[in-house]
């Protein structure tokens, strides 16, 4: 009796699945048997739901900037944090700071997009870049970024963890100071876990909604600015959060059914990139 | 150096030794990495204390002059008397949602997945997959899933888009961080204790509720309280199915609902109304202070857990 119960929950997990896949595909053919081929998804100048005018390149290059933004502000800090902690730190020092950045972990991404509004964008990105909006591409990376430091970190702490000890002490016992240690032993060893911390990085960087929504600098449409990181944009996320907002959801029609569209490209990227990522994990586990 | 003979080689080792020590080579390379890695942590501490800095300094005048009134107040178009009570309400009542919904069925999961489940099948496998790719869905997707299943398919028993989707919505999100951290902790159990229980003749499910869960469970509750604050902390789902960001008149589980982190959006883009003392941004930064209270306290005490029982069971 209990085990079929269990078992039920279990299979939980691939219905959800299922339904993802059944709910984000039913929408998205929806969606592209309701749009007027005539201007198509990519020839257009710009994403205007309302009017019906879906330029995939602007949200794509948003995705693609603030993303690149993000991993550049998350890399160094989450690699430096995870390599510190695993490498460098005392037990008693790590004891204090393993949990702060955790707590960072669990700061909500509303408070990182409000942070980003009242600080970020205007004490730091306007006075050193002078963008033509305060709202832009860069600060939002950058509040991206922080949101994804702790993850990157902890990845990667997880992948400098699983190099055996018998390496660095080999390392040491022919003479080796730290600093060849680190970076000709024990990185060269957690190579491909650091890889994965970064793929599994990005993905969570894509995936970031709320941050992207209320400091890309649009509200839910906007001409295609380019690639320039202080200009303007909108990312795939943001696009989803703002085809649902408004006061009047036209369900059904191409600006709100472009949800289901935009979603399932979402979905696609992040799997890929999650896969990938889970496998180089796991082979680094079996190596170990 | 003299000649050297195994009486004195001991001195010639030691003139040799204290030589190399006292040579004027310092380990530049090894010493900026150091520093690099070292301020790269500090700089990552730094960002979280501006962070709470900012959040807490601009709150702190509104929160001093409104009180708990902020807290018992409902949302409306005056920064200087809006509160968040209806924001509470939908986060109270998602949470609920999640405890009743998402923990008992994560649980549950768990243990078939680690007690019952023959590993090598391929339901399993695939089972197993599942859960780590459902763990890698952004969350607005969810919101995409949420609005589909719970707002349209099950208006009948939902009443559309009402809190009670919401927290629906909110179990789905965290369930496989409930199994994965659970199944973390079931795995943990020595293998010794359910040999024990077999070997007196229990039955799987008795070796299940008397000697793996109870062993299992501060590991178990550690995951559980994250997923909680999880719960709490996710605004994109939210919006997706539906929470109201302007007017909400009435707060009731059959009506359309919001909650703390929808305010914090809202408010945080809203410009200041002319003749209001305080601004929005103030208020939502006030939302801010009591949104991190609760998720902080939830992590803070899920991490105070998990150091905890480490510590006693490496001491056992």
């Amino acid at each position: 009796m209990s085990r079929r119960l269990f078992q039920g929950a279990a299979i939980t997990s691939v219905v959800i699945s299922l339904l993802i896949l059944f709910v984000l595909f039913r929408g998205a053919i929806n969606f592209l048997s309701l749009i007027d081929w005539n201007i198509g998804l990519l020839s257009d100048n710009g994403w205007f739901p309302r009017r019906e005018r879906f330029d995939l390149r602007t949200i794509i290059v948003g995705s693609i900037v603030m993303g690149s933004v993000a991993m550049l502000v998350a890399t160094p800090f989450g690699l430096g944090v995870a390599i510190y902690l695993s490498e460098y730190a005392s037990p008693r020092v790590r004891r204090i700071v393993k949990p702060i950045v955790e707590v960072l972990a669990g700061i909500p991404s509303v408070i990182v997009g409000y942070f980003v509004l009242r600080f970020v964008a205007p004490e730091v990105v306007t006075p050193i870049f002078d963008p033509a909006t305060q709202n832009n591409m860069l600060a939002a990376g950058i509040g991206i970024g922080v949101l994804v430091i702790p993850i990157m970190a902890s990845v990667s702490e997880d992948a400098l963890a699983a190099v055996p000890n018998s390496l660095r002490e080999a390392s040491y016992g022919i003479g080796a100071r730290k600093f060849d240690t680190v970076v000709s032993v024990v990185l060269p060893a957690a190579v491909s876990g650091l890889v994965a911390a970064f793929i599994i990085a990005i993905s969570r960087a894509i995936g970031e909604t709320m941050v992207a929504t209320m400091a890309g600098g649009f509200d839910g449409a906007g001409l295609f600015e380019g690639w320039t990181p202080t200009n303007r944009g909108l990312t795939m996320t943001a696009a989803m959060t703002n085809a649902v907002g408004g006061t009047d959801q036209d369900v059904g029609g191409p600006s709100f059914e472009v949800l289901y569209f935009v979603g399932g490209l979402l979905f696609l990227l992040t799997l890929t990139l999650n896969t990938v990522g889970n496998r180089v994990v796991n082979r680094v586990r079996e190596k170990y | 150096m003299a000649f050297v003979t195994p009486a004195n080689s001991g001195a010639a080792a030691r003139d040799v030794v204290a030589a190399s020590l006292h040579r004027r080579d310092r380990d530049i390379r090894g010493m900026v990495l150091a520093a690099l890695l070292l301020a790269a942590t500090v700089a990552t501490l730094v960002i979280l204390a501006t962070l709470l800095t900012q959040v807490v300094g601009e709150s702190a005048p509104y929160l001093a002059e409104r009180g708990t009134e902020f807290l018992t107040t409902p949302i409306g178009s005056n920064p200087d008397q809006i509160g968040i009570w209806s924001g509470l309400y939908g986060s109270i009542f998602i949470g609920v949602i999640v405890i009743i919904v998402a923990i008992p069925m994560g649980i549950a999961a768990a243990i078939y997945l680690e007690e019952y489940a023959d590993q090598q099948r391929r339901l399993t496998q695939i089972i197993l997959v599942n859960i780590r790719n459902l763990a890698g869905v952004p969350a607005v997707i969810y919101g995409v899933l949420g609005f589909i299943i719970f707002v349209k398919w099950l208006a009948p028993i939902t009443s559309g888009d009402t809190v009670i989707a919401a927290g629906l919505t909110m179990s789905v999100l965290v369930l496989p961080i409930v199994v994965i951290t659970s199944m973390e902790a079931i795995r943990a159990v020595p293998q010794g204790l359910r040999d024990g229980g077999y070997g007196v003749g229990a039955s799987r499910w008795e070796v299940v509720r008397d000697h793996v869960l109870p062993y299992a469970a501060p590991g178990i509750l550690t995951g559980t309280v994250l997923s909680l604050a999880r719960a709490l902390g996710e605004a994109a789902p939210l919006i997706i199915v539906g929470a109201i960001t302007g007017f909400l008149p009435e707060t009731t589980l059959t009506e359309k609902f919001t909650a703390v982190p929808i305010l914090i959006y809202r408010w945080s883009g809203q410009p200041q109304p002319p003749d209001a003392e305080f601004s929005f941004t103030a208020a939502a930064a006030g939302a801010g202070v009591v949104l991190l209270v609760l998720v902080l306290f939830f992590n803070a005490s899920a991490i105070y857990l998990r150091n905890r029982f480490e510590k006693v069971r490496v001491g056992q």
